[in-house]
């Protein structure tokens, strides 16, 4: 993309940007539930350094509400390979079978480690976990639903985010807050492509800093900032995918994008399912409760994906509610208030916020919104990068959390799987790194590593054209949201796919206001824009090739699931020019046969 | 927040925009001596939040204009800013409910870079300064450690705490004085201090008896109206100081 860049003029001033330069035996980069999961992992042990562009406790993990599944049958009988049965189904047949069983199987130490460090969990009379039900967790492969989340009210995240980083405040963990790595490092002298550091932007000076390290984990979050209406925070713009997207490593199963059911109406700030595990039920304009048609035996505590195609039909079909018919009901009123207050604050917070209502006594108005990415950097259940079916790794080379694709959610995540994905693999990935670098000498990196970088910074600065980053994402989300959500075709995906070539070729002449090095987010904001417009086109065009509905990918032409040609993940690989190659590698089954997903 | 009585009536996505007239505090180090203020006005939906008013200011009119938010609905509290004489979280206030004249400046007591971003090495340190993290000295074994729920509940308040700073950056004495540790450490310290699996409430109750902790103290409550978690936040430095004073946790 940067080769194309046509209205380059540099000003008379030369920019000079100040380089530092750091050794590590090991970087994290972002310093979310993974990462910070993988810092007290490797804090320690070998010289390490966690970057991230937030403060850690402003990630979005935070945001997460429901809970963390682990089958410790604390209140009712549970078997963890029930869990991976519900997790197999779930991600209709995507996921892969091993590595499920281990995040399943490792479950239950995780949500056990969490309460050592301090987490706060809700609790039982007796003074144990206290555990709900959430969607798509069953017991006994689908008999009725289970009370398998581990939570803290509606702020498990929260609470998790928190107690991890408590946990890098004790163990002295190195942070370098407020850097933003722009570019990775490979070091290829021995033959062998490895990790061999980044290169961050500190936002408070606008210098560069070369870091050069053994083991780099990546566990910067997802990209759910291609969406307009998105319970994902601004600053989830997908940079550790689009940063080794652009250096070379495919990208798994980006068509598979998940949309919560419950979105606030017109924000799309997210509603936890805990709230429909507490009893909530879903209403159309009718007041029918729709969800009774679509999954008889566990009705509105069905997948994620289930519940948003049913929402999305009712709208469809005329069903919705208010002015324009749009959106659907979440009711609570139901409930107790007492169980509102104790199990759902935050949620029934949000409600009258940002839409001035009381959900003791009015339905709220929610809507699906774009939520979590199944697809990502592609890895092995240690963490390690691989890069093509033979399972190849990049040495060195991790990543961990939403910005990964293990493959443990297949083709639709299950609810609380994501914040147990986090603690799971954040510590095997950074146990992993910690091993690994202990065995292997420094890389080599050359002098002045940092050059493309700087050069994109001052072309950035440099540029003169007319184009401007807010109205290039802003048409992105717009197209994004409207032709490759809830339902897709193969027409709604190429006007889609013909917008992004379009937004593509516009982004060649953006020009930013802000030319200056202290809190230049107008600089920042547009490197985070070429990561959106590389994933969206990634995830479209491997949402075009796959002729098939399965999981959170409904395509209306193609609405079966079809094993026979499509159970195989994708591998998007993005050539120097943005063009996308498609290449496919099998899923790796278990136990499981694939079976019609009824609930 | 204002209850509405009629299900749905400000839930519409045609309600007509507003005119928000924005004073803002600007200070960029490269260029300015002090700080100074700018207008602008931007056309709003009512039902916006200020945080999307100043990303159309941003977006719009003026690119260099610099402030932190992320997740945008009042849980990773990156926005603390002071609108109208107030501090709040820009992204869970409504233009509905503050109204159409915003002044917008940076948080008080902490050093500003740029715009609205202040220094918050300061704040962090002072958290970092009361062992914010469970300390335990039993083995629990491969089993969860029992809590019940009274137990669970004595700390619940506290656990809420965003560390946006809101409420230190309210308090007089912090702006007087910023060896304090401020309601925010004081905060932290109560969610550990009466967590019934925590054993060192002794060392943190030493650290806050020091004369940078709680009895500098003067109960002005800023803190208490400032926390957009509604933590009590003076209730819990009371608690902190009785538990100093009687022993007792």
């Amino acid at each position: 993309m940067l080769k194309n860049f046509t209205i380059v003029r540099f000003h008379a001033k030369l920019y000079t940007v100040k380089v530092h330069y750091h050794s590590y035996d090991a970087v994290i980069v972002g310093a979310g539930g993974a990462g910070l999961r993988a810092a007290i992992e490797v804090a320690g042990k070998v010289r390490t350094a966690v970057i991230t562009k937030l403060y850690p406790t402003r990630s979005h993990t935070g945001a997460a509400q429901g809970g963390m599944c682990a089958a410790l049958a604390n209140v009712e009988e549970d078997y963890w390979e029930w869990h991976a049965f519900d997790t197999v189904k779930g991600g209709d047949y995507l996921g892969d079978q091993p590595a499920i069983d281990i995040m399943c199987r490792e479950a239950i130490d995780a949500v056990i480690d969490l309460e050592h460090f301090g987490m706060p969990f809700s609790r039982t009379p007796e003074g144990r976990i206290d555990q709900r039900r959430f969607g798509g967790h069953t017991r006994n492969h689908g008999e009725a639903p289970v009370r398998r989340s581990c939570y803290a009210a509606d702020r498990t995240g929260h609470m998790i985010l928190q107690t991890l980083y408590q946990q890098c405040v004790a163990h002295e963990v190195n942070f370098f807050n407020e850097f933003q790595v722009f570019d990775v490092l490979f070091d290829e002298s021995g033959g062998q492509k490895r990790a061999a550091g980044v290169v961050a932007y500190e936002l408070a000076t606008g210098d560069l800093h070369v870091f050069v390290s053994k083991g780099v984990l990546f566990a910067t979050g997802g990209y759910g900032k291609i969406f307009r209406i998105s319970s994902n925070a601004h600053t989830l713009t997908g940079d550790g995918l689009g940063v080794l997207y652009r250096r070379g490593i495919p990208m798994q199963d980006l068509e598979f994008y998940q949309f919560h059911p419950t979105g606030i109406y017109g924000f799309g700030i997210l509603l936890s399912e805990a709230a429909r595990g507490e009893g909530g039920i879903l209403r159309n304009g009718l007041g029918e409760r729709f969800m009774e048609r679509v999954a008889p035996t566990v009705k509105d505590l069905a997948p994620r994906d289930m519940v948003s195609r049913a929402i999305h039909a009712e709208i469809r079909e005329g069903r919705g509610a208010g002015t324009d018919k749009d959106f659907v009901y979440l009711d609570l009123t139901h409930l107790p208030p007492e169980q509102i207050d104790a199990k759902l604050p935050d949620i029934t917070d949000f409600a009258r916020t940002y839409l001035g209502i009381e959900p003791k006594t009015q339905p709220i108005p929610i809507q699906p919104t774009a939520h979590y990415a199944m697809g990502g950097i592609p890895t092995n259940v240690e963490g390690e990068v691989v890069l093509d079916g033979k399972g190849t790794v990049v040495p060195g080379l991790y990543a961990a959390g939403e910005c990964a694709c293990v493959s443990v959610h297949g083709a639709n995540r299950l609810g609380t799987n994501s914040l147990l994905d986090i603690v799971v693999f954040g510590r095997r990935g950074g146990r992993a790194m910690a091993e690994y670098v202990k065995g292997v000498d420094h890389p080599e990196v050359p002098r002045g590593a940092e050059a493309e970088v700087r050069d994109r910074i001052e072309r950035f600065k440099a540029a003169s054209g007319g184009e401007k980053v807010p109205a290039i994402r802003t048409e992105l989300q717009q197209t994004m949201t409207e032709n490759a959500s809830v339902v897709r075709t193969a027409e709604s995906l190429r006007a889609a796919h013909a917008k992004i070539d379009e937004l593509v070729e516009r982004y060649h002449s953006i020009a930013i206001d802000d030319k200056g090095e202290v809190f230049n987010y107008d600089l920042v904001e547009a490197v985070e824009l070429s990561h959106l417009l590389d994933l969206a086109k990634g995830l479209v065009v491997g949402a075009e090739a796959r002729q098939e509905s399965r999981g959170a990918h409904w395509r209306d032409d193609f609405p079966t699931r079809d094993d026979v040609n499509w159970m195989k993940h994708s591998l998007a690989h993005r050539g120097d020019d943005g063009d996308v190659r498609l290449e496919y590698k099998p899923v790796i089954g278990g136990r499981y046969e694939p079976m019609e997903r009824k609930y | 927040m204002t209850m509405t009585a009629q299900p749905q009536s400000q839930v519409t996505a045609h309600e007509p925009k507003v005119t928000v007239h924005l004073k803002i505090k600007r200070y960029n180090p490269e260029v300015d001596t002090r700080p100074h203020w700018e207008e602008y006005e931007v056309q709003m939906s009512p039902g916006d939040r200020v945080l999307d008013a100043l990303h159309q200011v941003k977006w719009t009119i003026d690119g260099t204009l610099s402030f932190r938010r992320s997740c945008a609905h009042g849980v990773c509290g990156s926005d603390a800013v002071v609108i109208n004489g107030q501090n709040m979280l820009a992204c869970v206030n409504l233009i509905r409910n503050v109204g159409t004249h915003l002044t917008i400046e940076p948080i008080r007591g902490l050093p500003v870079i740029k715009d609205l971003v202040v220094d918050m090495e300061p704040f962090f340190a002072q958290y970092r300064s009361i062992l914010p993290y469970l300390i335990a000295h039993d083995d629990p074994g491969y089993k969860e450690r029992l809590q019940s729920p009274e137990d669970r509940e004595r700390f619940d308040d506290t656990t809420k705490c965003i560390l946006c700073a809101c409420c230190t950056t309210s308090c007089p004495v912090y702006w007087a004085n910023d060896s304090y540790v401020g309601p925010a450490a004081i905060v932290n310290a109560h969610r550990f201090i009466f967590d019934s699996r925590d054993q060192a409430a002794a060392e943190r109750l030493d650290i806050l008896n020091q004369k940078s902790g709680v009895w500098r103290c003067r109960t002005a409550f800023n803190c208490t109206e400032a926390c957009p978690r509604g933590i009590s936040v003076t209730k819990s430095i009371e608690e902190v100081k009785r538990a100093i004073l009687y022993d007792r946790v």
